[in-house]
């Protein structure tokens, strides 16, 4: 099975959701647990432990200039404007290049190959028995983030995966998504949550994935967002309440479920009512 | 003056520093919400004559399935697994597909052609403040990055000789550099948490790779006294000045659920937001 925490706004908790709903699953069966937020990846804050890096390469082309005869007809196909073909040169933009390949295929020379180049790596880490962490991190100043994403993805397959997306309803969250069976959705009850939520509800619906959610940093007033759920006919399974206390545990890399018993019981009880919901 | 709020990780008070800005702002303003992926600066600042224009800024290919053979050439080429022969036909999946074209070039019978494909709206209206350039885009609508890009171009064709303030993305990925290309100063919100401060790390090596000026603003800074020590210990070695510390208010929670910036409400964090204000404009105007 495989569960997303993800939220068209960033910073409702997501990565916290994804945190502990492992770390309570992980106190009984095997569980992995997936970083698929790879420009801002955090949930190795809450997990240290030694690592193991995974590099993730991309291809990019790499043009022979002694063949090469400069017609220009990899640059007028490259839809990216990755690259550039002058007189007598070929300039390569690397920053804009999608691996797509198909500068090689155009060339009527053979005079393009391609070429590994990293863009981030998978750091591996076993914080516990049952518990193995996947994190997806993306070299700041690239872009090819669903790549790094599918990458951890396919390391961190498993019986049970628990996924952290990055926000927003984009191309890394639709990678993130891919192949989920649940999508938990992370509000925040303000007017700014709601706006979000209903567009990562439109996502889900597209993708034609099963949603629950998860109201966090409750003051209390979280009317909108229920009558939004219930038009909207998504469950409810979890409020999680403002506190100072728990800023404090998070802000310092630890988890309410680590923390609290009782919390570690109410993310064991999310996780059942997940469960029920995938096998209906 | 162009300035551009952002901060890493999500949710550390973006716009809720980037309305307290603008609506500080006496003079002339542009404002321009490039979180494209979930714009909220024209929650705070509502526009009236909005005008709507679709954005096609993405390329998807079609195939004609009265043409394809099924040979499955372009299921093999694409690097997005966005092709599938499905019985004696090739069908693309939009979500995946990123229009690239290398399976136009593959194709034996010549049955995929390339279609702009409309990814969302971009607003342009005027608020209060000033006009305010946004955007919206379509769920599953894959690349925002380039229409970060189209926000932002139409937000400096009007500022010419005005202030700018952007409210921007989080992460450090394509939107966030579509954001800060060409704005005058960032000013970095960020939070005493290890996920605000790591994030924050990794958005100052981006920073610094295109050159961009660069603010700390400390969100709710008595949530946590050690990591605000750690982040002005790290601001302190990169030569980042530290514009302000907001504290954790809950008038700020009442702004947000009240759709209006907190500035319009005497509190601390409404006071020290006045002090970022005229920190982040006394440091432009000396240099």
């Amino acid at each position: 099975m495989n569960i997303i925490a993800a939220s068209g706004k960033g910073g409702t908790g997501k990565t916290m959701i994804a945190a502990n709903l492992a770390f309570a699953v992980s106190q009984h069966e095997s569980v992995s647990l997936v970083d698929c937020d790879v420009e801002e990846p955090n949930l190795h804050l809450y997990f240290p432990g030694p690592v193991v890096s995974v590099p993730v390469k991309t291809l990019i082309p790499r043009i022979d200039t002694e063949i090469c005869k400069f017609c220009g007809k990899c640059g007028e196909f490259c839809n990216y404007g990755a690259l550039s073909i002058l007189k007598n040169n070929v300039l390569f933009f690397r920053e804009m290049c999608h691996s797509c390949g198909g500068c090689r295929i155009v060339c009527p020379e053979k005079a393009v190959t391609e070429e590994e180049y990293g863009i981030g790596t998978v750091e591996i880490r076993k914080p516990s028995t049952h518990l193995t962490l996947f994190s997806g991190v993306m070299n700041p100043g690239e872009v090819l983030a669903p790549v790094i994403i599918r990458r951890a993805k396919e390391l961190g397959q498993s019986g049970l995966t628990i996924c952290d997306a990055a926000p927003g309803i984009s191309c890394p969250v639709i990678e993130a998504c891919s192949d989920a069976d649940f999508v938990l959705l992370v509000a925040e009850p303000t007017p700014f949550g709601l706006a979000n939520l209903r567009q990562m509800t439109e996502l889900v619906r597209l993708l034609e994935i099963p949603a629950g959610v998860v109201i966090n940093r409750s003051f209390g007033r979280d009317a909108v967002i229920h009558e939004f759920c219930e038009k909207e006919q998504l469950p409810v399974f979890l409020t999680i309440p403002f506190s100072r206390g728990f800023a404090e545990v998070q802000n310092g890399g630890s988890l309410i479920a680590r923390e609290f018993p009782e919390w570690e019981q109410k993310f064991r009880a999310l996780y059942t009512r997940i469960s029920a919901e995938v096998s209906r | 003056m162009k300035i551009a709020v952002v901060s890493g990780k999500g949710g550390t008070g973006k716009t809720t520093v980037s309305a307290a800005l603008a609506d500080l702002c006496q003079g002339s303003l542009i404002l321009a919400d490039c979180d494209v992926d979930a714009a909220n600066f024209g929650i705070v600042f509502p526009a009236e004559d909005v005008v709507s224009e679709p954005y096609a800024g993405r390329d998807v290919v079609e195939i004609d399935s009265d043409v394809c053979i099924g040979c499955g050439k372009c299921e093999d080429v694409c690097r997005f697994s966005a092709v599938q022969v499905i019985g004696d036909a090739a069908f693309v999946h939009p979500l995946s597909c990123e229009g690239c074209g290398t399976c136009m070039l593959v194709c034996p019978v010549s049955a995929i052609s390339r279609k702009k494909m409309v990814s969302g709206e971009i607003y342009t209206g005027t608020t209060e403040k000033g006009p305010l350039v946004s955007a919206e885009l379509f769920a599953g609508s894959g690349n925002s990055g380039r229409m970060v890009h189209e926000v932002k171009r139409r937000a400096f064709s009007f500022a010419k000789s005005d202030n700018l303030i952007i409210d921007g993305p989080p992460g450090i990925g394509c939107p966030l550099m579509a954001t800060i290309g060409g704005v005058d100063a960032v000013l970095m919100v960020t939070e005493p948490g290890v996920s605000a401060v790591h994030d924050l790390k990794r958005l100052v090596v981006v920073c610094k790779k295109m050159h961009i000026r660069m603010f700390a603003v400390i969100n709710r800074f008595d949530l946590s006294n050690q990591q605000v020590r750690e982040i002005e210990a790290f601001c302190q070695a990169e030569n980042i000045p530290v514009a302000g510390k907001i504290p954790f208010d809950e008038h700020v929670v009442a702004a947000v659920s009240a759709c209006m910036p907190v500035t319009r409400i005497s509190c601390p964090a409404s006071d020290e937001l006045s002090r970022i204000r005229a920190f982040v404009s006394d440091s432009m105007k000396d240099s």
